[in-house]
């Protein structure tokens, strides 16, 4: 095997690793967009998140949304953060929640003084941010120091026959070297769950992992709903999934052979230690899942990908790998990885591993993704049930 | 995963010997083709009834309505009508066995 580059990354003051660099303006709730996006407009080299909720939310709902919104300021890729809410409380007890991080944070709040105030107050600390930003170095990092997540979208059948066991072999020489993964999509391991249950650490993690699925499962069946076209998508059935069972078996197929050792709530703050593969209880739906990964602190995702699902992440690099031809052929500009060959026999699994650890590395050393090239800046929330 | 000894690119895979359906690697039209199983990499000549797209699915063997469709080793739904071996497969004849609600 040719020697790999060294890897580099941003080490923050508590010792996380990050592979990028941003200075965040994160609005607390919807109608502090405007505010976020305006700071974003005047100070270069910062990025705004808005997003469409955090206002009139409750209970488990309230808290997923502050989970999110303090574990993108926590996550690793970010440098600082300045965070801007419409009233004090609930802007402090975000700017409070990624203080502990000990990295740059300040919060803003806009009733007493109006957007106008507020954008130029905020201007002057995130450009005090972004300048002390760019003198932070890269510095040699190693593999088991960086969070990977994983997770696929618009699958077809050449996801479980190519791409999702490539995003194998890099989970198993993720975790070899010491290093995190985090999977989820919960609904979709229906028919494939018990797989993921007999590969739980203890039965600690088993009762807790058949919880989540079933609480999931329980939620979707009370619909009652036909949920052909959703789970499975459209896209999935024109690509050749038939089933949810069918769909399930090609994205667990993504997961290694490594034990699972924790379950994670969505957005949950991934535990140093145990080292290993944890199942994180999220949607399937792309956006939203990643956002919450890399609200548990996430840095790098692997998304393989059958007819061609374009996400991206503002935080996370996303990268793309498919063994479909067609996608190969009709949209290349959003593929990182082309494993078709595997479908020709052209090369085996463990060098299409190789050739996924190759981008994987370039990407953390700060090669750009498809997705980061083309703007690609998801950023998605998962709401549990109505606001108040 | 199997690699051809010969160089021969499959125009279908299976996930393993046994599954009651096949993945077409190509876009296939009626008739002969060949392909393997890729945990086994066992090669298999089959003739395929129907147009079968990139990605889609047709029976390695005669199915009845209500037999378990098996790919991976393991039941992915039933059949909610006859199919014969070479036939398409897709949701027109197969059911989640989990949802029972999802049906086309």
């Amino acid at each position: 095997m040719a020697e790999r580059p060294r890897l580099t990354g941003y080490r923050r003051p508590k010792g996380e690793v990050g592979i990028r660099n941003h200075v965040v303006i994160l609005p607390v709730d919807d109608i502090s967009n405007a505010a976020a996006e305006a700071v974003a407009k005047v100070v270069t080299g910062t990025l705004a998140l808005p997003h469409g909720f955090g206002r009139l939310q409750f209970g488990e709902d309230l808290e997923l949304t502050f989970r999110t919104l303090i574990g993108t300021g926590r996550n690793p890729n970010v440098a600082a953060v300045v965070v801007i809410g419409i009233e004090p409380n609930w802007t402090n007890r975000v700017v409070e929640g990624i203080a502990s991080t000990g990295k740059p944070v300040a919060g803003f709040w806009i009733e007493g003084k109006g957007d106008l105030q507020t954008i130029a107050d905020a201007s002057r600390v995130a450009q005090q941010f972004v300048q002390d930003a760019t003198e932070i170095q890269r510095t040699p990092v190693e593999r088991g120091e960086i969070v990977m997540s994983i997770k696929c979208g618009e699958s077809d059948t050449t996801t479980g026959l190519g791409s999702c066991p490539t995003v194998s072999q890099a989970v198993d020489r993720w975790v070899a070297a010491g290093g995190s993964v985090i999977f989820g999509e919960t609904s979709e391991l229906t028919g494939g769950e018990h797989l993921i249950a007999d590969r739980c650490i203890d039965d600690a993690c088993r009762i807790a992992f058949q919880k989540t699925y079933d609480d999931c499962i329980a939620v979707i069946e009370a619909t009652g709903a036909n949920l052909l076209g959703s789970q499975p998508t459209q896209g999935n059935i024109s690509g050749g999934l038939t089933t949810i069972e069918e769909k399930a078996l090609g994205n667990i197929a993504k997961t290694g052979t490594v034990p699972v050792v924790g379950v994670l709530k969505p957005a949950e703050l991934l535990p140093k230690e145990p080292k290993g593969l944890y199942f994180m209880d999220t949607s399937s739906a792309a956006a939203e899942c990643v956002t919450l990964m890399a609200a548990a602190g996430a840095v790098v995702h692997l998304f393989p990908t059958g007819q061609g699902n374009v996400i991206g992440n503002p935080i996370e690099p996303v990268i793309k790998v498919t063994a479909n031809p067609k996608t190969v052929a009709t949209m290349s500009e959003h593929v990182d990885v082309d494993v078709t060959g595997l479908l020709r026999f052209d090369y085996t699994l463990e060098q299409a591993g190789d050739k996924l650890m190759s981008v994987i590395d370039r990407t953390i050393n700060g090669r750009f993704t498809a997705a980061e090239a083309l703007g690609h800046r998801e950023y998605t929330f998962t709401k549990l049930y109505i606001s108040a | 995963m199997t690699s051809s000894k010969n160089g021969e690119k499959p125009q279908f895979l299976l996930h393993q010997d046994g599954d009651s359906v096949a993945v077409a690697v190509d876009d296939l039209m009626p008739g002969e083709v060949r392909g393997a199983s890729i945990k086994e990499g066992t090669w298999y000549t089959m003739v395929i009834n129907h147009e079968v797209p990139l990605g889609h699915k047709f029976a390695m063997v005669d199915l009845a309505e209500g037999d378990t469709l098996v790919k991976y080793g393991i039941p992915v739904g039933f059949m909610t009508g006859n199919a014969k071996k070479g036939d398409y497969i897709h949701t027109h004849n197969v059911r989640s066995a989990r949802w029972q609600n999802a049906r086309a």
